[in-house]
């Protein structure tokens, strides 16, 4: 068996981060992009500038302030405490609220176009055949909006799965815990242990063409509005 | 009685209007691009909030802005028809009918998906998805789909304006019918004169943001004071009874409202007594000072001149006739009215080409 066992584990732990950030994303990430996509609002530039951010900054500055934040010192690390949780940092929660934050443009960036191509004109068309607004949304807009979710979904996932420079700096290295698979990929390669390096890295550029290989064959999916 | 007071401003635009239009019938917002009918329309529906506002639709009260009252079009009972029929493309033409259908409750439902298929004759299309039909049944099923909501106001935004002459004229009869069948006031915004000159019973003439003229279709495009009369196709709406029909030359003779005259207009039979409206467009009458027996035109009317004005090029003239209580508009040369001396309260015969006559 070329894998090992704690290989396995970084890999479960990779699969339940990266799903629960999706999840979480598409929640908050809805009405982000919704938001962003109809507001005309001063704030619609500064907002979609800090949901950007992720996408040009070092992982590991990311991961700095938020290792500052959630340590014992930072605001958040000081309320958590507060409320007997102890902190964040180096735990598998801590890593979900980095992941979230590192892949939020991969999912509102998709959601917020799926949005704007769908326009106003069939929210006014719902409206004028008696749909509230809440109606409306999951009528007509979820609806019209599916290549926009499954490509955020997909989007979210694997940058996610990716990730490697917040996850070092807010989570370590703890089996079980923080030891994603690119953690454990650098142990690897530290512990001079090629091989093992080879069958995770190799499995997880088939894992991205993949990915990458549904993406690009789903966007023949229609979105037109006739 | 439907009631819109609208004062609505944006940006090198303002809309002021203030409407006494009928509870029933069509009425006509006619007017060209940039003239406000569009906007008049969405404030009517609740898609825009004019700042300033009163509308009121026979019972109900839609806004009311001296009050903060302000429904969202949501919760107003009105259909509406977008210029593009805007059927929901993840939804077969059926669930496109039923979307507004199934939100009305049953006791409020006036009209039943039979009825509705059957209006607009789209019967055969409902299994069918909407993006594989025609520019023209697509707008029938957008019309069904609002019809099917019972609306107490039914709204229309250029519906034919995206379509080519072919299909304007497939879905003219239909749009026809319902003004035959149903009894929902319906307000149609439109530029073209023919499709008003064909539908409407009331026209509202918008210019700028305001309303130039508000009355019945008959004595407002007759009126040489408006912009209306100067267009190329001006003319005037005569709504004729059927009184006799020749089945050999498939001819109908219809006698003007009001009076003993008659006319004659090609047109299949129609039963005795009906009403019909034609359109009589000015270019298409002419004058003369004798009633000429021998001619190939077979409707002559005796009129007199009520009003004459110079028309948009510097050859013509426009008329306003007065034939029996029916007024008709002509345009001439200035040249023949030279001829005929022509001046207010002169007595003069009326030619029109039956061939010529828009039934």
């Amino acid at each position: 068996m070329p894998l090992s066992s704690a290989d396995f584990s970084a890999i479960w732990l990779t699969v339940k981060l990266a799903s629960l950030t999706t999840v979480i994303l598409l929640l908050i990430g809805t009405p982000i992009a919704l938001w962003l996509s109809r507001t005309r609002s001063w704030w619609r530039g500064p907002i979609g500038a800090i949901v950007a951010l992720p996408l040009v900054l070092p992982p590991t500055v990311i991961g700095f302030y938020l290792l500052l934040t959630m340590g014992p010192n930072g605001y958040v690390g000081q309320f958590t405490q507060w409320l007997g949780l102890g902190t964040l940092t180096f735990s598998f929660a801590g890593l979900v609220i980095g992941s979230v934050i590192y892949s939020m443009p991969f999912v509102v960036q998709p959601l917020q176009n799926a949005f704007a191509a769908i326009g106003t004109r069939p929210l006014e068309v719902a409206a004028t055949l008696r749909a509230n607004p809440w109606d409306t949304f999951f009528t007509v807009t979820l609806p019209l909006a599916r290549p926009g979710f499954i490509t955020a979904a997909i989007l979210g996932f694997a940058h996610t799965v990716g990730e490697f420079g917040v996850v070092l700096m807010i989570g370590g290295n703890i089996p079980d815990k923080t030891r994603v698979v690119s953690v454990q990929i650098y142990d690897h390669v530290e512990a001079m242990e090629y091989a093992q390096a080879h069958w995770l890295a190799g499995a997880m550029v088939v894992f991205a063409f993949v990915v990458l290989l549904a993406l690009y064959s789903s966007r023949k999916t229609r979105m037109g509005w006739s | 009685m439907i009631q819109v007071r609208l004062h609505r401003k944006y940006s090198g635009f303002a809309l002021k209007v203030d409407l006494h239009l009928p509870g029933r019938g069509v009425t006509a917002l006619y007017g060209h691009s940039g003239s406000g009918k569009t906007t008049c329309l969405r404030c009517i529906a609740g898609l825009e909030r004019a700042e300033d506002g009163f509308i009121q639709v026979n019972d109900e009260v839609w806004q009311d802005s001296r009050i903060g009252l302000f429904v969202p079009p949501h919760k107003r009972a009105l259909g509406y028809v977008f210029q593009e029929a805007s059927l929901f493309p993840h939804l077969s033409v059926r669930a496109n009918l039923e979307f507004g259908l199934k939100r009305i409750p049953r006791s409020a439902r006036r009209v039943d998906m039979d009825q509705a298929t059957q209006l607009l004759g789209i019967g055969h299309l409902l299994e069918r998805n909407p993006e594989h039909l025609s520019g023209g049944e697509r707008q029938r099923i957008g019309i069904a789909r609002a019809l099917l909501t019972s609306p107490k106001l039914l709204l229309m935004d250029e519906p034919l304006a995206a379509l080519d002459s072919q299909r304007k004229g497939e879905i003219l009869p239909y749009l026809e019918r319902l003004h035959d069948e149903l009894d929902i006031p319906l307000l149609y915004v439109s530029h073209a004169q023919d499709e008003v000159a064909r539908l409407a019973d009331h026209i509202v003439l918008l210019s700028d943001g305001t309303a130039l003229a508000s009355g019945p279709i008959g004595e407002t495009l007759a009126r040489l004071d408006l912009p209306l009369a100067r267009g190329d196709d001006a003319g005037v709406v005569i709504h004729g009874t059927v009184s006799a029909y020749d089945a050999a030359y498939q001819l109908l003779t219809l006698q003007l409202p009001d009076s003993a005259l008659h006319m004659r207009v090609a047109h299949a039979p129609l039963a005795l007594g009906r009403a019909l409206r034609v359109k009589v467009q000015a270019r298409d009458v002419s004058l003369s000072l004798q009633a000429q027996e021998h001619s190939s035109i077979l409707n002559r009317l005796p009129v007199t001149v009520t009003e004459e004005i110079p028309a948009d090029n510097n050859a013509h003239v426009l008329v306003r006739l007065d034939a029996g209580g029916t007024p008709l508009l002509a345009r001439i040369t200035r040249y023949s009215r030279d001829q005929l001396q022509l001046h207010t309260g002169q007595a003069l015969w009326a030619q029109i080409k039956a061939v010529a006559v828009l039934a």
